[in-house]
């Protein structure tokens, strides 16, 4: 199959929940190989874009498609999704999860997992319920980023982690993502994560406002990112 | 090395200025293989693609070259590096000027001072 450089593909598209537009008429295009955040105040629509682009919901207009297909059977093969809240069974031993999605996944890669795990000082035998809110989150997100898919979406991946095990993380999703995968990052961590993004896409109520290179915007603005939402989101 | 990266300026510019202090410092000789892009960009904390950008620049500025088989190197050109390393002395010193005068002090006595500090400096190099 043809490789396009397009890797995601929006098109007017919109998620109305009652009256509210959670995202109005979003119309992006994503190429292969880049690390973009997607930041926003709270409530701007990250994570109803999130959704769309998994396919967890469906877009009230408008579409879109991943690796040249709408959200399917298809992009969920390469599509890796760490979702916004804990959504693994508590019961479960981490080793249990590794095996669980090695099992779903043909992409899933245990050495890489392993790795990652013992870096971090988690041991695959501690059952879920008994470790902390950021180690839960640790596991998570190694699980997520121990696929080989081409665009991981990941809804706040680094809030409840601690900054040295945060610049671990970063430099891990940095390593991982090959040259035909993108990585979308929601968060509002700016300044920790801006030094290793190329691209940010801001959103105020739904609607896109920015999508620019990192270091444009500091050419532009002669600022940080991170100052910039300040700016621009002052309340 | 110790990469520092600042808010104000784009990253790739930062981390250009910082591949050439190695150059002219000699960390990163003339002629000697450049690391891997991935290895840099980790080593600094960015992402690859800015690290790219940024040895790409220095390729374009001719203080790296890239041999298609074994990777890229810095130049080889001394007279090159010395050049690149005078503009950057000549641009700190009138970066240090500037400071000093906005303090007050006059160029007599700024080269005073200096005298002054390196006497000093000698002075505490004979007691050793």
């Amino acid at each position: 199959m043809e490789q396009k450089n397009e890797l995601v593909v929006c098109q007017g598209l919109t998620k109305v929940y009652g009256g509210t537009r959670a995202l109005d008429n979003l119309n992006l295009n994503l190429e292969r190989g880049r690390f973009i955040g997607l930041l926003g105040p709270n409530g701007s629509g990250k994570t109803t874009a999130i959704k769309l682009l998994c396919g967890l919901i469906q877009p009230t207009g408008g579409m879109v498609t991943i690796d040249g297909a709408q959200p399917g059977i298809h992009t969920h093969s390469v599509v890796s999704y760490l979702p916004d809240r804990a959504y693994l069974s508590d019961w479960m031993k981490v080793c249990d999860l590794i095996a669980f999605f090695a099992d779903f996944y043909t992409d899933f890669d245990r050495v890489k997992a392993n790795d990652m795990l013992s870096a971090l000082d988690i041991s695959p035998l501690a059952r879920l319920k008994t470790l902390s809110k950021g180690t839960k989150e640790k596991v998570q997100l190694i699980l997520t980023m121990s696929r080989k898919a081409q665009l991981f979406l990941l809804d706040e991946p680094i809030g409840g982690v601690d900054p040295a095990a945060r610049d671990y993380i970063l430099n891990t999703i940095l390593s991982n993502y090959s040259e035909d995968a993108s990585v979308i990052l929601s968060t509002h961590l700016i300044a920790d994560i801006e030094r290793v993004l190329d691209e940010v896409v801001f959103l105020k109520n739904g609607v896109m406002t920015l999508h620019e290179s990192v270091d444009a915007i500091r050419e532009e603005h002669g600022k940080s990112v991170d100052m910039l939402f300040r700016e621009v989101f002052a309340c | 090395m110790q990469w520092q990266l600042r808010g104000d300026r784009p990253i790739y510019q930062q981390l250009m200025e910082q591949l050439i202090e190695q150059i002219v410092s000699g960390q990163l000789g003339a002629g000697a293989r450049v690391p891997p892009v991935r290895e840099l960009a980790a080593e600094a904390g960015v992402n690859p693609n800015t690290m790219q950008r940024a040895l790409a620049d220095l390729e374009r500025e001719g203080l790296m070259y890239t041999n298609r088989t074994s990777g890229r190197y810095v130049t080889e050109d001394k007279m090159m590096i010395d050049k690149v390393r005078e503009q950057i002395a000549s641009e700190r010193i009138a970066e240090f000027l500037a400071g000093m005068s906005q303090l007050g002090f006059s160029e007599q006595e700024i080269v005073a001072l200096l005298e002054k500090r390196r006497k000093e400096a000698r002075d505490n190099g004979a007691e050793k």
